[in-house]
C-alpha cells in the first residue's frame, strides 16, 4: 500500500547500484528501503509512512537522485 | 503492582524486620498444623489484595488448632471488596501494648518519597491525619542521596516519640525507608507497628506496592516470592479492549500508545504527555464529556502504532468522536501523531474531520502536524488554547 502522507523516488541508475541501495537501507531509521538478492532497490510501501523527513537518503545517494515527497503539501 | 500480606512480610523478614511466628495455610489441615506449632492463640487473616477484611469478617482469632481450622474454613468463601482468597496466614496474637504507623509511599506534587509515620496506628491514617493531626509526621527524603537513620528518628520523635521506643523503633523505620528505594516501590506500609507488652516491637500487618514498570527489574526477587509474571495483580482483569491497546503498544519498541483503559464514555481519547493523560482526562469530565477510554501516548510513537490504538478506540461500541490532546512536547513529534490519527480514522470508514472533535498538540514538527491536519479539514489548535479549553472545545463539540 503506497504512502498516504509520503512517497519517496529514487532514480532508475541509483535504484540499480547495489553500493548505494545498501547505503539507503543502512542510513534509513524506519526501514523504507530494502535490497532484493540482485541487489537492486525496493521500497518497502508499508513504511512510507513512517518517514520521519530526516534526509538521510538524500544525502546518502546522489544530489537529486532520492526525492522525498510530502503528499500532504500537493 | 500490589503484593499479599504474606509477600510483604516475606520481604520484611529478609530485611530483618521482627515478625511474629507464622505460616501459610492453603487447607483446614494446614491451619490447624500451623496453628499447632505456634502453640498458643493465633489470628487468621485472609490473603486478599484489598482492605476491609476485619470488617467483612475474614480475620477471625482462635485459642486452638481446631478453632483455627474451623476458621480457615469460614474465611475461605469470604470475597473481601470483590477480592477472592488466595490463602489465609495463620499468625501467633500478640499482647499489644501500643501500634503505631509507618509508611513511605511517593510524593508526587514534591517529587521525592515521603515518610508518614504516626504513634496512633492500627486505624485509618486520613482519620489519625485529620483528628490528630500531632500525632502524624510527614517527612520527605531524597531518592538520589543517601539516607541515614537519623531521618526516621526525626520523623519518629515528630510525633512525640522518645527513649526506649524511639531507639528501637528506628532501625525498623529506616529498613522500612531502604526497601522502599532498594525495589522501586510506590508504597511500603506497616499498619499496625505493634510495641508489645514486653517492650519488643513487632509487624503485625504489612502492604507493598511495587511500580509496575519496575517487575522486569525485580525479576528474580518476585520468583523467589512466588509471584507469577502471568499475575497482573491489577483490581479487576484487563478487558478485551485493553489487551489490544496492550498488543498495539508492544507491536513496536518505539514510544508509547497503550495503557488503554476502557471507560463507558462516547468520546474517545488519545491523550498524553508528562502527566497529561491525567489532566486532560479529568479536564474531559469537569466539562461533563464522559470518557470511552484513558490511554497515554508519548516518547514519539510509530504511526503504525497512533494509527492502530486510533482505531482500537474507533471501534469501541458508543464511540461519538475522538479528542486527541497533549501538553506540550518536545520528544513526541507532532507531525507523526496527526499522521496516525488520520490514517486511523480513514481505515475505520471515518472521515477525520468528521470523527476528530479536536487535535491540541503543540510542540516539535507541529507546522509539518498543522499541514497534515489542515489538508483533512481537521480542527486543531495551538498552545494559545489550554488543555482544560481543548477539553472543553471536545466536548461541546460532540454535544454540538
Amino acid at each position: 500500500m503506497p504512502g498516504m502522507f509520503i512517497d519517496v523516488q529514487v532514480d532508475e541508475a541509483v535504484a540499480k547500484d547495489p553500493a548505494i541501495v545498501k547505503k539507503l537501507v543502512e542510513v534509513c531509521p524506519v526501514n523504507i528501503f530494502a535490497q532484493q538478492d540482485d541487489g537492486t532497490l525496493r521500497i518497502v510501501e508499508e513504511n512510507l509512512d513512517e518517514c520521519v523527513l530526516c534526509d538521510l537518503c538524500v544525502r546518502a545517494a546522489p544530489e537529486g537522485t532520492v526525492r522525498i515527497l510530502k503528499l500532504y503539501e500537493s | 503492582m500490589r503484593f499479599y500480606e504474606y509477600e510483604s512480610k516475606a520481604l520484611f523478614r529478609r530485611h530483618g524486620m521482627p515478625l511474629g511466628q507464622s505460616g501459610l495455610a492453603h487447607t483446614a489441615d494446614d491451619a490447624r498444623r500451623i496453628a499447632g506449632e505456634i502453640g498458643g492463640p493465633v489470628v487468621l487473616k485472609s490473603q486478599v489484595l484489598s482492605g476491609g477484611r476485619m470488617k467483612a469478617g475474614a480475620v477471625k482469632f482462635a485459642d486452638t488448632p481446631d478453632e483455627a481450622a474451623a476458621h480457615y474454613d469460614a474465611i475461605v468463601p469470604i470475597v473481601v471488596n470483590g477480592q477472592t482468597c488466595r490463602a489465609v496466614l495463620v499468625e501467633e496474637k500478640k499482647g499489644i501494648a501500643q501500634e503505631y504507623f509507618a509508611a513511605i509511599t511517593w510524593d508526587g506534587r514534591h517529587k521525592r518519597p515521603v515518610l508518614i509515620f504516626s504513634d496512633m496506628g492500627g486505624i485509618d491514617i486520613e482519620e489519625v491525619a485529620e483528628t490528630h493531626p500531632e500525632h502524624v509526621s510527614k517527612t520527605h527524603f531524597s531518592s538520589l542521596l543517601p539516607i541515614t537513620p537519623r531521618i526516621a528518628k526525626e520523623a519518629i520523635a515528630a510525633t512525640g516519640v522518645t527513649g526506649q521506643a524511639l531507639n528501637r523503633l528506628t532501625p525498623i523505620v529506616f529498613e522500612l525507608m531502604q526497601v522502599f528505594l532498594r525495589y522501586d516501590l510506590t508504597l511500603a506500609e506497616i499498619n499496625p507497628l505493634a510495641r508489645l507488652e514486653d517492650g519488643r516491637f513487632v509487624v503485625l500487618d504489612g502492604h507493598i506496592d511495587m511500580e509496575a514498570e519496575a517487575r522486569g527489574t525485580h525479576k528474580k526477587l518476585l520468583e523467589e516470592l512466588g509471584i507469577g509474571a502471568e499475575e497482573t495483580r491489577q483490581a479487576r482483569e484487563a478487558t478485551a479492549f485493553e489487551q489490544r491497546g496492550a498488543e498495539i503498544n508492544a507491536q513496536d519498541h518505539r514510544g508509547v500508545a497503550g495503557n488503554v483503559v476502557e471507560f463507558d464514555g462516547d468520546l474517545g481519547l488519545v491523550i498524553g504527555a508528562g502527566g497529561g493523560s491525567l489532566t486532560l482526562f479529568d479536564a474531559v469530565r469537569k466539562h461533563g464529556g464522559k470518557p470511552a477510554n484513558y490511554c497515554e501516548i508519548g516518547g514519539n510513537p510509530s504511526v503504525k502504532k497512533v494509527q492502530e490504538l486510533t482505531r482500537l478506540i474507533l471501534s469501541k461500541p458508543g464511540v461519538r468522536k475522538i479528542a486527541v490532546m497533549m501538553n506540550v512536547v518536545s520528544n513526541t513529534r507532532v507531525d507523526i501523531v496527526a499522521r496516525g490519527v488520520i490514517k486511523g480514522c480513514i481505515q475505520s470508514g471515518k472521515d477525520p474531520k468528521d470523527v476528530l472533535a479536536i487535535f491540541r498538540i503543540p510542540g516539535a514538527w507541529e507546522d509539518e502536524g498543522f499541514k497534515i491536519l489542515a489538508k483533512y479539514g481537521v480542527d486543531y489548535c495551538d498552545r494559545s488554547v489550554s488543555m482544560y479549553e481543548a477539553a472543553g472545545r471536545a466536548v461541546a463539540k460532540l454535544n454540538g
